[in-house]
């Protein structure tokens, strides 16, 4: 079992939902997400995940977006965003998971970049656009140099594809809960109950949500039907949002915490 | 048709594949199946050839162009596709795909366009079918593309407009394909041009080859042989792959000719055959400009259908093989074609069909009196003349 699965396992016991945390390294500078990182982890997240800024993130809504230009503005580059993994790692124990486009991993080379990863002490990598079928390359060097590989799984998905998911999957499931881009909504999918049982059918390994998670509430509900909760695009409105550098750590702090107390079954 | 390039589904050598969110997958799985199967159902082709000869107007002409073959001292023959049916090659797709959307029961279209030429060939066979159409189009390409955006919006529909990046056709296409991805139970992606996840390149290719079968036809029938070289403009790679791919397998030279902006040197240009390098846009890898994180460079070119930063996977794989061979043309190149055309034969093109000219007329010499070449005009220039009389 690795960290991820460890962690997972931890929480069940304790009687309660994982909370993951997205942050989109370099917005608004490394050296501030190191400082934001840390404080995600103290306010309560089980594991962080670091985005390496892309300059055409399919997968992600205005939120994101905008976060990976102002940090790729800010000159945000592969190697500072490893740079900035070392920090956080030098600081919190907690799992941290990158989470990237996979042309980036493509142009740093997928060997290099898992081996990179693994000396940091990162525990996964998610590429959110590279499905199990393209991937046969990165899981086997993902495998070797003990890098869980995360693969997201659509309500669209179809259910052959979701069974090769799981396979490729070595760390959680990521469950994207809804049709579309990341961003935070008001309200969750009806049908997402089903969704989850759709993937709980074919594995053991812990299934997480994610896409429009956004508020304690949403945590607690699907807390109950899975086994945790991602949210990305609510906190990185609370980073930008911020009046001042002194009042963006406090502010994430609160808003962690209370996503941290809905966990709880 | 043989799929002489593919070696497996999707894949030129190294390039293609599909490459994004896995919401799109199951989409994908569909259109897959939904184009084998149309493209070896009889009736679909029949339904097809019917929109293209008696809507679009097919078969295009193939003309031989005197003047111009004077001053490049060999024989040009002009494939009219400034002729088809709203004045570019982009109908013979957009009409493929909108009959294999009605057939998967998708009522509704999103699409990305650069010149406006496809987001109108989309909006055409959206109002032909009663089809609610929604076109992403860049905030910078709206302005140099004013006719089109009225003609659009004529036709009725909805233009969204894109603001990130540079407000070009990588930004629309990003946008079209986030629209798709949310909409996707309901929505067909009509993409533009032979990039994008497998099955585009592949079916966009097979839609866009009526231009080369047709021309093979007239060739026979005009000069009784094959010609000795085709030439078209490359943004995407639509045109120029259909037209060079019934030819594939013959003893034909095929020259493929991107924008090369302000020239290669100065990185502002829309070449990623010329100086890109391997990486993955818009859901397949090819030749694409990007530094070295992977980050995509912004393209330029004067003319919007070429300022894009990728190009379909099937033309990296045949510039790789040595099969095709591709050029550039400045922006400046491409400006005095479009007027030399105009005046040497009557004829108006579209500032992306004048790159290609550009480069046989910089050859002038180069070739053989008796050699036959055949340049695609992909489109005319109707669109382009507010942009080229603000810039002339
Ligand atoms: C007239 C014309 N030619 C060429 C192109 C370039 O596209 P492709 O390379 O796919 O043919 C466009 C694109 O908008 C166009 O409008």
């Amino acid at each position: 079992m690795n960290s991820i699965q460890q962690t997972f396992a931890n929480s069940h016991q304790a009687g309660r939902g994982v909370l993951v945390v997205y942050v989109t390294a370099g917005d608004p500078s490394l050296e501030e997400t190191v400082e934001i990182m840390t404080t995600v982890a103290e306010a309560g997240a089980d594991i962080v995940e670091l985005g390496i800024p892309y300059s055409d993130p399919l997968a992600d809504g205005p939120t994101i977006q905008a976060a990976s230009q102002r940090a790729l503005e800010a000159g945000t580059t592969i190697q500072g965003v490893f740079d900035c993994a070392t920090q956080i790692r030098q600081r919190i124990s907690i799992p941290l998971v990158i989470m990237t486009c996979y042309n980036p991993i493509l142009q740093f080379g997928p060997e290099a970049f898992a081996v990179e990863a693994s000396n940091i002490g990162v525990d996964g990598v998610v590429a959110s656009d590279l499905p199990p079928s393209e991937a046969d390359e990165w899981c086997a060097v993902a495998a070797e140099h003990n890098i869980a590989a995360i693969f997201l799984v659509a309500p669209t998905t179809p259910q052959q594809r979701v069974a090769r998911a799981v396979e490729c999957t070595t760390g959680f499931v990521y469950a994207v809960a809804r049709p579309g881009v990341t961003g935070a909504r008001d309200q969750l999918p009806e049908d997402l109950k089903g969704s989850v049982a759709r993937i709980r059918q074919v594995t053991d390994l812990p299934i997480a949500v994610g896409f429009g998670i956004s508020t304690p509430q949403q945590v607690a509900a699907v807390c109950e039907i899975a086994d945790g909760a991602i949210v990305g695009s609510a906190v990185i409105n609370i980073i930008a949002e911020a009046s001042d550098h002194e009042a963006r750590l406090p502010q994430v702090s609160q808003f962690v915490s209370g996503l941290a107390a809905a966990t709880r079954w | 048709m043989t799929t002489a390039t593919e070696q497996r589904s999707g894949r030129f050598g190294r390039y293609g594949g599909q490459y994004v969110p896995e919401t799109l997958m199951g989409a994908l799985d569909e259109l897959v199946e939904a184009y084998e199967e149309a493209w070896a159902d009889p009736e679909f082709h029949e339904e097809l050839e019917y929109y293209w000869r008696h809507y679009a107007g097919r078969p295009t002409p193939l003309y031989l162009a005197e003047r111009l073959s004077d001053l490049c001292e060999t024989q040009v023959y002009l494939k009219r596709e400034d002729l088809n049916h709203t004045g570019a090659h982009k109908l013979n797709n957009t009409l493929g795909q909108v009959l294999l959307a009605r057939r998967m029961g998708k009522p509704r279209l999103v699409a990305e366009t650069g010149a406006g030429q496809h987001g109108v060939a989309t909006a055409t066979v959206g109002a032909l079918f009663g089809m609610e159409t929604v076109v992403y189009m860049g905030v910078e390409d709206i302005r140099r593309q004013r006719l089109n955006c009225f003609r659009m919006e004529l036709l009725g529909a909805r233009i969204e407009p894109v603001e990130s990046g540079k407000g070009t056709l990588k930004d629309a296409t990003n946008e079209a394909i986030r629209d798709w991805m949310t909409n996707v139970e309901n929505t067909h992606y009509l993409m533009g041009s032979v990039c994008g996840p497998h099955p585009y390149p592949t079916m966009v290719r097979d839609f866009q080859t009526v231009i080369g079968k047709e021309v093979r036809e007239q060739c026979r029938e005009q000069i009784g042989r094959l010609p000795d070289m085709l030439v078209a403009c490359v943004g995407g790679g639509s045109n120029s792959m259909g037209l060079f791919y019934p030819f594939i397998e013959d003893d034909v030279k095929l020259v493929g000719v991107e924008g090369a902006g302000h020239g290669l040197h100065t990185g502002e240009h829309s070449a990623p055959l010329a100086v890109g390098s391997f990486g993955i846009l818009h859901g397949s890898a090819s030749q694409i400009m990007q530094d070295e994180d992977g980050q995509i460079i912004n393209a330029h070119s004067v003319a919007a259908g070429l300022d894009y930063p990728g190009v379909g996977p099937e033309h990296a794989y045949l510039q790789e093989s040595g099969r095709a061979t591709y050029v550039s043309v400045t922006d400046e190149q491409a400006l005095d074609a479009f007027e030399q055309l105009s005046q040497l034969e009557g004829i108006i093109p579209a500032l992306e069909a004048a790159h290609a000219l550009a480069w046989v007329i910089e050859q002038a010499g180069n070739f053989g009196e008796d050699e036959v070449m055949v340049i695609n005009l992909s489109g005319r220039g109707d669109k382009d003349a507010a942009e080229v009389k603000s810039l002339l």
